[in-house]
């Protein structure tokens, strides 16, 4: 039995596809894919993220705990209002989720985990805090909705309360602002502008249904995984896992190690692949001829003339790790994960349909505020 | 419940069967089947003159999320294939029984015409699928 967020109703109500996304059943489109990617890039378009439960941090002990907890370091975000994109490792070093930190009050952090490991997070989160002064809350009465492209704050304005739509616009990126009941945030993982609203499930509905007279496009699953590929954001559990350290998933920059004083979890870890050697890397690849890469593809380095490196899917040591379509770009992107030596290649071969087609090895992202990244 | 044509014959496989009446029929994929896929991103078609028995796989589409092999419901030739969808893959999702279809071949054997499905029989196969 599928779980349902509070905003079910309104995607019955457009006839959205609907999927299983780790358990919740929520929309893969409501119309096409590939238009609410579009309209996402070229006006706004809104998604429900109510499955991503937001947990709350509070306490004497809140800094001093994710300062343990994470691999980021929130005394990165100590001005009230500011949010980071963190990510949290095991004792192993690898990377058990990724997430942005906001700092909504003095003693008040609320964390929203991008993967969907939801009670093993719970468990290992708790687990962590028992020696600081801190409350953990995970927030299921709360609904979320995010909201992102160019004209995305201005149409969320229009809806919200004058007090909110004014503090609303104040916000800079990756800052955040709360009522004590709304929280909004300037964040979201399309690559575009936007904002993330986190609502008591009431207003949620409410705010939806406004958003939708006011003209805003809906937009599923399917549009947010194509918008956050061509913004080179990992996905939990394909580009990303509990096996994989930050430097083998271009997370490297959010592990802070300066404060020598700071023993995060993992960090022991961390410094021993860096002086053993980072052994894979996560990169881009673009295909340029017509055809679709698809998750798990082999990766190859190119075959020579002389048969040297005409390696069969079955031994190849690359993989793609997600594997898709860029609606910007024509064509087909992926992320995917080599050996570390070939990140500096120019050109790998992708596995697909028996046959291997050349594809370009870019440095994520693909695409940036609508526009393309890639050269030539 | 998807459309599907009356005057059109089906394939288990969810390609439409349309007879030109000139010894040539003319072959798409079904509004059930565009949904399954979802937006095709890349229509690889044969060329004029390719040959196939029924039952060969005629060319692959791509979509999003999925690839989907396109069959051939009768033995004949290629005489033509719908060069729009080379630009326009979308036209399969927007109009998958009209500007959406794929090519034209000849029909070698009329018997086969008569063992694909009627619009009733193809009907069934979906509300199956559909469970």
């Amino acid at each position: 039995m599928l779980k349902h967020t509070p905003l079910y109703d309104q995607h019955v109500a457009l006839n959205a596809k609907l999927m299983n996304v780790a358990g919740w059943e929520l929309p893969l489109e409501y119309s096409s894919q590939i238009a609410e990617h579009l309209a996402v890039r070229e006006s706004a378009g809104m998604f429900d993220i109510s499955h991503l439960r937001p947990v709350d941090v509070t306490g004497p002990g809140a800094r001093d705990f994710l300062r343990r907890l994470l691999a980021t370091d929130v005394a990165r975000i100590d001005t009230v209002g500011a949010a980071l994109y963190a990510c949290m490792l095991n004792t192993h070093g690898g990377v058990v989720d990724d997430m942005i930190v906001y700092h909504l009050a003095q003693d008040w952090y609320r964390l929203v985990p991008n993967a969907l490991t939801g009670e093993k997070d719970q468990a290992w989160i708790q687990s962590q805090a028992r020696d600081f002064d801190v409350e953990v809350v995970e927030r299921e009465d709360l609904a979320l909705i995010a909201v992102q492209g160019p004209s995305a704050c201005a149409q969320v304005a229009a809806v919200l309360d004058d007090t909110l739509a004014d503090a609303m616009n104040t916000l800079d990126r990756f800052m955040a602002t709360s009522d004590g009941e709304t929280v909004i945030g300037r964040t979201g993982f399309t690559g575009e502008d936007g904002l993330e609203l986190m609502l008591a499930s009431g207003k949620a509905v409410s705010v939806w249904k406004a958003l939708l007279d006011g003209g805003m496009t809906a937009a599923g699953f399917g549009a947010r995984n194509t918008l956050r590929l061509e913004a080179g954001l990992n996905r939990y559990g394909y580009d990303m896992d509990e096996d994989t350290s930050p430097a083998e998933c271009n997370l490297g920059a959010l592990v802070d190690l300066d404060d020598d004083d700071r023993h995060f979890v993992g960090r022991e870890a961390v410094l021993m692949e860096a002086e053993q050697g980072v052994r894979h890397r996560l990169i881009g690849l673009l295909l340029e001829d017509d055809g679709v890469m698809r998750d798990k593809a082999a990766v190859r380095e190119p075959a020579r003339d002389d048969g040297r490196l005409d390696v069969s899917a079955g031994d190849a040591q690359g993989r793609v790790t997600t594997g898709s379509y860029s609606p910007i770009l024509g064509a087909s992107i992926a992320l995917a994960r080599v050996p570390a030596a070939w990140a500096d290649q120019a050109q790998l071969e992708v596995h697909i349909h028996d046959a291997w087609q050349s594809a370009r090895v870019v440095v994520p992202p693909f695409v940036r505020l609508g526009e393309s990244c890639i050269e030539g | 419940m998807s459309e599907i044509p009356k005057e059109l014959s089906y394939a288990k496989t969810h390609e439409w069967v349309g007879n030109d009446g000139d010894g040539t029929v003319t072959v798409g994929i079904t509004e059930f089947a565009q949904s399954s896929l979802g937006d095709l991103v890349f229509v690889e078609l044969p060329k004029v003159g390719d040959k196939f028995g029924a039952g060969d796989v005629v060319t692959v589409v791509e979509s999003v999320k999925a690839s989907s092999d396109i069959y051939a419901p009768v033995d004949g030739e290629i005489v033509e294939i719908n060069e729009e969808l080379a630009d326009s893959p979308e036209r399969v999702n927007e109009d998958p029984f009209g500007e959406g279809w794929l090519f034209k071949m000849t029909v070698n054997e009329t018997e086969h015409l008569d063992t694909l499905l009627d619009a009733d029989a193809y009907a069934a196969i979906v509300e199956e699928e559909q469970d």
